[in-house]
């Protein structure tokens, strides 16, 4: 009996750990270096997502992105640091690291010989998804991607779009709780993109943790929860949307005024910085124009009757989709 | 409550041992070969190079294979046999890696919970498997050529002969999927070994033991001569001098024959080492 009580105590506290590791996905990046000769293509990246939710890693071409999913995925190894996900490195322990990771990293290719049905079922065999459930599973997914009609069609005659649904779709398979998807629209005609953003986002709605590199800001503006930024291998921040964009915008918001007629160079410069909140206003063309200001939606209220009354021909009045590019913008010129 | 969360969330499996997973792969690289149709196209070339032997024996009856039957299996077995297993290394081996970094259908299999080791094994299995299926196409005709011609006498040394080829199969298999892991091209890898198994070995093999009178104990090409050598009674002598000039007293000339264990020693030391080395670094290798 002495001996029991120590036992149960221990016990307990790891327990309760198990628990954790099983709702609490995270994907971490510890010191992560990649190093090719000379060129540091990823530097010392300190990073650690966890929770239910989508992050955004934002940077232009070339930033590092890739360099850092493929890293996740054990496709390279780091030349420095560690990759984790669920706390478990990637290249020492890929089996169980990557056992409930779904990721499309750069444009895979699929055996053009096979149809996306035995594709999808190599990946299922792979996955260990039971057999009863495979042909379900795998028409299930290949709906989801709006694909059904070419599922017993060759790979080899797809277009690049439709085999990166394929492979959107082999990332799904399995259910995962994290999703790693390198640039997922790139490559797609407009439908696709907006067909792959929808699918995302309804990704979003379980309690999944999901990593998507993107090079295009409104559509990290639009899907993701938090935004990652790097530039030249490194971190510039990592936070949510709204908060990177008020720390890094001084807090003013942005936005977008529309008028059905040109605009005075009187109304433009005096009138409307003197409604309380503008902070500063600039011709975007004849008849629009840029505005930025301090405070709440209150603010934003009053803003929108005052220039109502100016009678100018109001015709629209919305935030800017640029807050978050110009936090970006500012950001990466910075970096340079 | 984990219950509930992990029941909506996670895997809907958990990925099976590595030896599942090298089935997994096994199946479905031959699903590949046959849709490629490029076992198809290795089956017709053997049944080509079949279909002109039967027809180049059949009609010129050549006196040396028709002496005996240890002759004609020697004729037509010693000299084809290397020549359809260098085939299947190449049609099956040559790429078998590289083909995965150049198609980029390496990010398509690996991002998933599977040893790059077990990819390796499960599609060396298969290159295996579909090259002794056409080794034991290939044998079969010879066989009913033989039994046409000499009736139910098959020499026991055939059947040697065929298993060393086989050993061969193993070997050479190895040795070119370590040459198409050694590549990011697949189609750079496939010329390699072509022009390595179809004239490099050969010439580097005579090169080494007419011209520098060494015995080219490293040559795996060297050592598949057994396939040959069993078919000929008395096994040939390890060393053979020949003398020229009047009386023999002018240069000497010594030619090389692999002894049995000597070959099979150095089948299995090329087996066992280009599988270790290629595994390597298929585990090294970076897919960028
Ligand atoms: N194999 C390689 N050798 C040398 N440089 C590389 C290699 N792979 C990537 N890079 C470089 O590393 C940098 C980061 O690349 P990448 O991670 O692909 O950027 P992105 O953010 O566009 O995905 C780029 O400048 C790229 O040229
Ligand atoms: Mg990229």
């Amino acid at each position: 009996m002495t001996t029991r009580q120590p036992f149960i105590e221990n016990y307990l506290p790891s327990l309760e750990c198990q628990v954790l590791q099983d709702n609490v996905h995270s994907i971490e990046a510890v010191n992560l270096s990649k190093v090719y000769g000379s060129f540091t293509a990823l530097s010392n990246l300190n990073l650690k997502i966890e929770g239910a939710k989508c992050v955004g890693f934002l940077g232009p071409n070339g930033a590092g992105k890739t360099t850092t999913l493929k890293m996740l995925t054990d496709l390279i190894r780091p030349s420095s640091g560690k990759a984790l996900i669920d706390g478990i490195n990637v290249h020492t322990h890929k089996r169980q690291a990557l056992n409930s990771v779904g990721s499309v990293i750069e444009t895979p290719e699929i055996y053009p010989s096979l149809t996306p049905r035995e594709a999808l079922g190599m990946i299922a065999e792979l996955r260990g998804v039971k057999h009863s459930e495979k042909k379900r599973r795998i028409e299930e997914v290949v709906e989801e991607v709006r694909m059904s009609e070419w599922i017993d069609k060759r790979v080899g005659k797809f277009s690049k779009g439709m085999k990166q649904r394929i492979c959107v779709a082999s990332a799904l398979l399995h259910d995962p709780s994290v999703i790693i998807l390198d640039e997922p629209t790139t490559g797609l005609d407009p439908r696709g993109m907006s067909e792959v953003k929808d699918i995302v986002k309804s990704l979003k709605n379980k309690n999944r943790l999901i990593f998507m590199s993107s090079h295009i800001l409104s559509e990290v503006a639009d899907i993701c929860d938090e935004v990652a930024i790097i530039d030249h291998g490194k971190l510039l921040v990592y936070d949510t949307l709204p908060k990177v964009t008020a720390k890094f915008s001084g807090g003013e918001t942005v936005l977008e005024v529309g008028f059905s007629r040109p605009l005075s160079d009187g109304i433009l410069r005096s009138t409307i910085p003197a409604i309380s909140g503008v902070t500063s206003t600039e011709r975007r063309d004849e008849m629009n124009v840029i505005l930025r200001y301090n405070g709440t939606v209150t603010a934003q209220e009053n803003i929108l009757k005052e220039l109502v009354k100016l009678d100018g021909g109001l015709i629209s009045y919305r935030p800017a989709t640029s807050a978050l590019e110009e936090v970006y913008l500012n950001l990466i010129s910075d970096s340079r | 409550m984990s219950q509930v969360t992990s029941a909506e969330t996670t895997n809907m499996g958990k990925a099976p041992s590595n030896l599942g997973q090298v089935g997994v792969i096994m199946k479905y690289t031959f699903l590949d070969y046959f849709r490629s149709r490029r076992f198809f196209i290795l089956l017709v070339i053997a049944l080509v190079i079949s279909a002109i032997l039967t027809g180049v024996i059949g009609y010129y009856r050549p006196a040396s294979l028709m002496a005996s039957s240890l002759g004609f299996y020697a004729g037509w077995w010693g000299m084809s046999a290397t020549f359809v297993v260098a085939l299947s290394g190449i049609f099956f081996g040559g790429d078998a890696i590289s083909g995965e970094f150049q198609n980029k259908t390496g990010y398509f299999t690996l991002p998933n919970p599977v040893r790059r080791s077990s990819v390796y094994v499960g599609k060396w299995l298969a290159s295996f498997i579909a090259s002794t299926a056409i080794l034991t196409i290939f044998t079969a005709i010879t066989l009913a050529n033989g039994l046409f011609y000499f009736g139910a006498n098959v020499p026991y040394q055939f059947g040697e002969s065929v298993l060393f080829a086989w050993f061969y199969l193993a070997a050479v298999l190895g040795f070119t999927f370590f040459f198409s892991s050694l590549f990011k091209s697949g189609s750079y890898s496939i010329l390699v070994t072509a022009i390595l198994f179809l004239f490099a070995f050969n010439l580097v093999q005579s090169l080494v033991s007419s011209l520098a009178q060494i015995e080219p104990w490293f040559l795996l090409s060297y050592g598949s001569q057994i396939i040959g050598n069993i078919l000929t009674v008395p096994y040939p002598a390890h060393t053979a001098i020949t003398s020229f000039g009047p009386e023999g007293r002018g240069p000497s000339f010594t030619t090389f024959n692999v002894g049995i264990p000597e070959g099979l020693m150095i089948m299995a030391v090329y087996f066992v080492v280009t599988a270790v080395l290629g595994l390597i670094l298929f585990e090294k290798k970076e897919f960028n």
